[in-house]
């Protein structure tokens, strides 16, 4: 068993236009746990998420996913990429886009009914994507990533749109596949969602606040909930 | 390249087509309507024997240019061409994919349009109407690299209709239709010279008019593969698995 880390990230740079989105960030997503990266809408979640699926162009540093640099095409098979806006064919039906996606990656076909299940949309396996509502069509985008076997799971704000109960279902729903082995690392900027995670990544205006625990977050700030913990740290970082 | 994967983006992009019947009514039907008006515009004139072929050339191209460009475009802006390129696709299987589900409609539509222009309007054809058939084919295969490479420089889709006046009409104006090649200033001869469009115009007019020109014909054709090929290749390029 390879104990090294799934994602290691040392010293990562990433520009977009003019902006230092990323700054000289390094980090490491541990094997087979749910490791929440939060933070406030523009803090370079969704780059750095990119940066790890090698969709990314970056300044400086290195990306090496199961010790392979990130982008290789080997490692194109073993990682479940989903992307903020639901990335699905809008003219094709739940199970059309599956089919597709499943044959890409070569995932073989009873998988297509595993994933409608896992993501329970069962009900809509017919429908076209685009008549879908949004929740919905997030949860297909969820399926595509579920397909084959992924040893690491690349999650943009899956959970975004979700009713409680889904939210409970997808979390649980991550949980076991950790258990089995898979790496997660899941964005999100609603706090309350940290509780739900192994680890957690606290990212600011592209720099990493924290790197711990929920329970490390709340004793490290002394606050009572993920919000206060998070407020402390942002306004220790700018004073 | 992997056949497999290039032949499953066939069937998907065609599958999406299917879910949009008005698009392909109107990519069926509207060109041989205009190849009517046309017919009818010209009757007793000698005009339609000219203009007639050339139109068989230009639907194809021009259609195929538009819907390539626009969806493609769409794939990129929707995301789920990232998510392709995290995944074992290879850029010619997509690629390929594409002009493979595109070029299948551009034969149904030549079908029609050829059917049409010989049966209903009288066009009459001397050489092979299959040749007739393989040039529209290739023009429509040209239409759909041209417009994979230029979705690449566009990021809307107002953008993407502009490229049509910019990359296509003086495709069309320097092709020989309006005054025939031969006859324009020396410079605009030799610039209609390098244009792909100029040749699938000549191939088409020398299939219509002479029943012996098999040979110069897929000479012209050569050309124009050339040309589809080349901008498949540029197309590719653009196609980047990391992006700013």
């Amino acid at each position: 068993m390879n104990s090294s880390p799934a994602v290691e990230i040392a010293n990562l740079r990433v520009h977009r236009g003019k902006l230092d989105v990323l700054r000289d960030l390094t980090l490491a997503v541990p094997r087979g746990q749910v490791v929440g990266l939060l933070g406030p809408s523009g803090s370079g979640k969704s780059t750095l998420m990119r940066s790890i699926v090698g969709a990314q162009k970056v300044a400086a540093g290195t990306i090496t996913v199961f010790g392979v640099p990130a982008g290789a095409p080997a490692l194109r098979k073993s990682i479940g990429y989903v992307t903020q806006a639901p990335s699905v064919y809008d003219d094709l039906t739940v199970t059309q886009n599956l089919r597709y996606f499943a044959q890409v990656i070569g995932a073989p076909r009873p998988d297509i009914q595993r994933v409608i299940h896992e993501v329970e949309l069962e009900p809509q396996a017919r429908q076209l994507a685009g008549d879908l509502s949004g929740g919905q069509r997030n949860r297909v985008s969820l399926a595509v990533a579920l397909l084959g076997s992924p040893e690491l799971l690349v999650l943009d704000e899956p959970t975004v749109g979700l009713d409680p109960v889904l939210r409970r279902d997808l979390w649980a729903l991550f949980a076991s596949l950790a258990a089995r082995g898979v790496s997660l690392l899941v964005s999100s900027h609603v706090m309350d969602e940290a509780r739900r995670c192994d680890r957690i990544l606290l990212l600011h205006q592209g720099r990493l606040l924290a790197d711990e625990t929920p329970a490390g977050l709340l004793t490290l700030t002394g606050a009572d909930d993920p919000d206060d913990a998070f407020l402390a740290l942002v306004s220790g970082a700018s004073a | 390249m992997n056949p497999r994967l290039a032949l499953a983006t066939a069937a998907r992009v065609l599958n999406q087509v299917r879910h949009d019947p008005r698009t392909v009514a109107l990519l069926l039907v509207v060109p041989s309507l205009l190849i009517g008006l046309m017919a009818w515009i010209f009757t007793n004139t000698k005009t339609f024997d000219i203009v007639g072929p050339a139109l068989l050339g230009l639907f194809p191209f021009i259609v195929m240019f538009l819907i390539t460009s626009i969806t493609t475009l769409r794939e990129r802006r929707s995301g789920t061409l990232e998510r392709l390129m995290t995944m074992p696709l290879g850029k010619f299987d997509f690629l390929v994919g594409y002009t493979l589900a595109f070029g299948l409609l551009a034969i149904l539509q030549s079908l029609i349009a050829v059917a049409y222009a010989v049966w209903v309007c009288g066009l009459a054809v001397s050489g092979s109407a299959w040749l007739l058939i393989l040039v529209a084919l290739v023009n429509a295969i040209l239409g759909t690299t041209l417009g994979l490479f230029a979705s690449a420089f566009a990021t809307t889709e107002f953008q993407v209709i502009q490229f049509m006046p910019a990359l296509v009409f003086p495709q069309i104006l320097l092709g020989g239709i309006f005054v025939p090649r031969a006859q324009m200033p020396d410079v605009l001869r030799s610039i209609s010279d390098w244009l792909p469009l100029s040749h699938s115009i000549d191939a088409l007019q020398k299939v219509i008019s002479r029943s012996d020109a098999s040979g110069e014909v897929l000479r012209e054709l050569g050309i124009v593969a050339l040309w589809a090929v080349g901008l498949v290749v540029l197309g590719s390029i653009t196609l980047r698995r990391r992006t700013p």
